[in-house]
């Protein structure tokens, strides 16, 4: 049979480029644990916001004027005039937000599951510099608008740099371009902005992922799959990238577009965490606003640097806030990865930084009145405990036997059916006297409070229980 | 876990406290579906506001257009004599004097319902009262010492501030209409809500078409979430 030329141009472009060796090695050969949970989706929902991110911000960019003159008017034109302007730019300012939504959720399943521990250590660093470098993004992207918020946010960032001692005010005199936040800022963080970071953060990306599928994925039991493999070297609990979790992922990309698009049609500014009020307004540099506040995802640490009494020592601490998430792999001496199988006292510890963390995120919104800023160093406190006492509390803890093999758990959906058995009764149906015969379907499921009372008490005690 | 529970209680009562103070704002009822009520608005904008005050980022054809009005009937009606239906609504008073005038420049109006909330606006505009220590003669209950006069003062009459004490001895003020205006409390109140409705528009005149079109977005999320949800369970039947 005649081969045709599509077949033809096909094996000449796979003689050339090892487009099939690639696709093996990371989706349809790549053997991921068959047991991940929904924590699992925030890694690909991150890459699929960062390609929203990318789209959306060009097509920005071709309306947008880098210029202190011109670039709040610029926003707005893009909002009224450009055809499908606003949803661009919905869908652009909502994907900053949803971005660290995502990447803080997907940083706190490494920290439930120790994905951050020997053998993927590097994975964890390269996903650190992705944080930084999204910090980084997310700062410069936030004055390009020109509004007070982009302007005083700015002001008051760049001149945490002139608290570094001897070279402070010079560091931050070449970072601004300007004695204050001005036209030459606005630019280079526009340039900084469309290609430098955005080149980081991909390659960045690749790094991450080159190096997960170099020592495979961790999962909820924190056990390595690769140690049993069947006669064919696969691992026996592992399954195939693709098409497994190709199909569950897009799941999870329905329900997280679900959220995304709730928050862009009917709630733009939610409530102004995602948009400021302030930032409506025109940056006038004339013109300190009273409360100077950043987009939420930066105030657990704007909340660390007010904190701190001393303006440098604040710096140092809020620049510790995000080293010591680096040292994490080596601050852990637990030796199981997972919290299924870790000792109360990390879970405790998780539980009480999780909480601090989101305190610290609720103080940093808010006016350092004395109040607050007493909660804040608390909270301060307990941040950097977690961290510079995690190698004593993981060496001390009572840690449960590790399975050899994935543990299965019973999804919500498997669980249904019974739950349901337990909180509702079978009743006969009110009828009118003289036709209750017959009738197979003439029973009604009806609450039964005792069924619900034992589900919540059970609940309950299985909560309590697994923080031990 | 008992003081842990404590502390969270502790803090949650110490910020109930700070957030408690301030005057209270009054409800602006916003309907942007009213058309009716954004034409009048814009009507009073044009009147009472243009004057001084910019809302740069609109074009009458784009109100006429949203609102449902003939682009004739926007300009004999709604737009001040001479407009272009393309023209973008610009104050005729030039910054210089304005600076002068009023020690400020009256600032583009085009955001500040997004800025400042259709609440805040509302209670604003109402409430302003007779004051003779100020410069302009007026002051504003809200916003102390605005630098803006009253432009509806002969709508709403006279109003004063007068102390209160409530049941537990707090002192509070409260504004009383001493010489009526032209429009009656009720007329003021409807006429100061359809301009604050039209500002509101002017916001974000997308609003209507984005909350309209969201629902059939979502309708083809969930449609593709059911499908994505169907696909998965097939592929996955036979894993364990």
């Amino acid at each position: 049979m005649k081969r045709s030329r599509i077949t033809e141009c096909n094996d000449w472009f796979l003689e050339r480029f090892p487009l099939t060796k690639l696709w093996n090695e990371h989706m349809a050969h790549y053997y991921a644990p068959k047991n991940f949970n929904f924590w699992y989706f925030f890694g690909s929902l991150a890459l699929l916001v960062l390609v929203n991110q990318i789209l959306t911000g060009i097509f920005l960019t071709m309306n947008y004027k880098p210029d202190a003159k011109l670039a709040f008017d610029s926003v707005e034109y893009i909002m009224r005039d450009v055809n499908w302007g606003w949803l661009i730019r919905y869908m652009h300012s909502t994907g900053s937000s949803a971005f660290f939504i995502v990447v803080y959720l997907h940083m706190f399943r490494g920290l439930l599951y120790g994905s951050f521990k020997h053998p993927r250590e590097l994975v964890w660093i390269f996903g650190m510099l992705l944080f930084v470098a999204l910090m980084a993004e997310a700062f410069m992207g936030y004055l390009l608008p020109w509004g007070q918020m982009s302007y005083w946010g700015a002001q008051v960032i760049i001149s945490l740099f002139s608290a570094i001692p001897v070279i402070g005010d010079d560091l931050s005199l070449w970072l601004r371009g300007d004695y204050v936040v001005s036209d030459a800022t606005l630019n280079r963080f526009f340039a900084f902005h469309v290609i430098a970071v955005p080149l980081a953060l991909v390659m960045l990306v690749f790094l991450h992922i080159v190096a997960l599928h170099e020592v495979g994925s961790n999962n909820p039991d924190g056990i390595e799959i690769k140690e049993s493999k069947d006669p064919w070297g696969h691992p026996v609990d592992g399954i195939p990238f693709h098409p497994y979790y190709t199909v569950k992922d897009l799941v999870g990309v329905g329900v997280f577009m679900l959220f995304f698009a709730t928050v862009i049609f009917y709630m733009p500014e939610m409530g102004g965490y995602f948009l400021e009020h302030a930032n409506f307004i025109p940056a006038d540099p004339m013109k300190t606003p009273e409360h100077i506040a950043p987009v939420w995802y930066f105030t657990p640490f704007y909340a660390i640097l007010r904190a701190i009494p001393d303006k440098f020592a604040g710096v140092i601490g809020m620049g510790g806030a995000i080293v010591v998430l680096f040292l994490l792999p080596w601050l852990d001496r637990s030796p199981v990865k997972s919290i299924r199988y870790r000792g109360g006292i990390y879970k405790k510890a998780l539980m009480l930084f999780v909480i601090s963390f989101l305190a610290l995120g609720y103080l940093g919104t808010q006016p350092a009145t004395p109040t607050a800023t007493i909660f804040a160093r608390i909270f301060s406190a307990i941040y950097f405990g977690f961290f510079l006492l995690m190698p004593l509390y993981t060496r001390w803890e009572k840690t449960k036997p590790v399975p050899k093999r994935l543990t299965t758990v019973h999804s919500l959906e498997e669980q249904l059916p019974a739950l349901i058995e337990e909180i509702t009764v079978l009743k006969p149906a009110a009828t009118e006297i003289g036709h209750t015969a017959f009738k197979g379907s003439s029973f009604t499921r009806q609450p039964n409070p005792e069924g619900i009372k034992n589900v919540i008490s059970r609940l309950a005690k299985k909560a309590i229980g697994s923080l031990d | 876990m008992k003081n842990l529970t404590a502390l969270l209680l502790l803090l949650l009562l110490s910020f109930g406290v700070a957030a408690s103070e301030g005057v209270e704002l009054q409800d602006a009822n916003i309907d942007l579906s009213n058309n009716a009520s954004l034409q009048r608005g814009a009507k009073h904008f044009v009147t009472y506001c243009l004057g001084c005050h910019s809302i740069k980022h609109i074009r009458y054809l784009r109100i006429a257009l949203d609102t449902d009005v003939d682009q004739k009937k926007m300009l004999k009606d709604i737009a001040p004599e001479g407009a272009n239906i393309y023209d973008q609504l610009h104050s005729a008073m030039n910054g210089h004097d304005a600076e002068k005038w009023f020690g400020t420049q009256p600032p583009d109006l085009s955001l500040i319902a997004r800025s400042r909330g259709a609440d805040w606006l509302y209670s604003y505009l109402k409430s302003y009262y007779i004051d003779p220590k100020s410069p302009r003669g007026v002051n504003n209950l809200i916003f102390e010492d605005t630098a803006m006069p009253n432009p509806l003062w002969q709508l709403q009459g006279d109003q004063y501030a007068e102390p209160r004490k409530n049941i537990w001895g707090h002192e509070y003020t409260t504004l009383v209409i001493k010489e009526p205006g032209t429009l009656s409390e009720g007329e003021f109140d409807i006429f100061v809500n359809d301009l604050v409705n039209f500002l509101v528009y002017v916001g974000e005149p997308v609003q209507l078409e984005r909350q309209r079109l969201g629902k059939y977005v979502i309708f083809f999320i969930l449609m593709f979430l059911v499908l994505a949800y169907l696909l998965k369970k097939e592929y996955w039947k036979n894993i364990h």
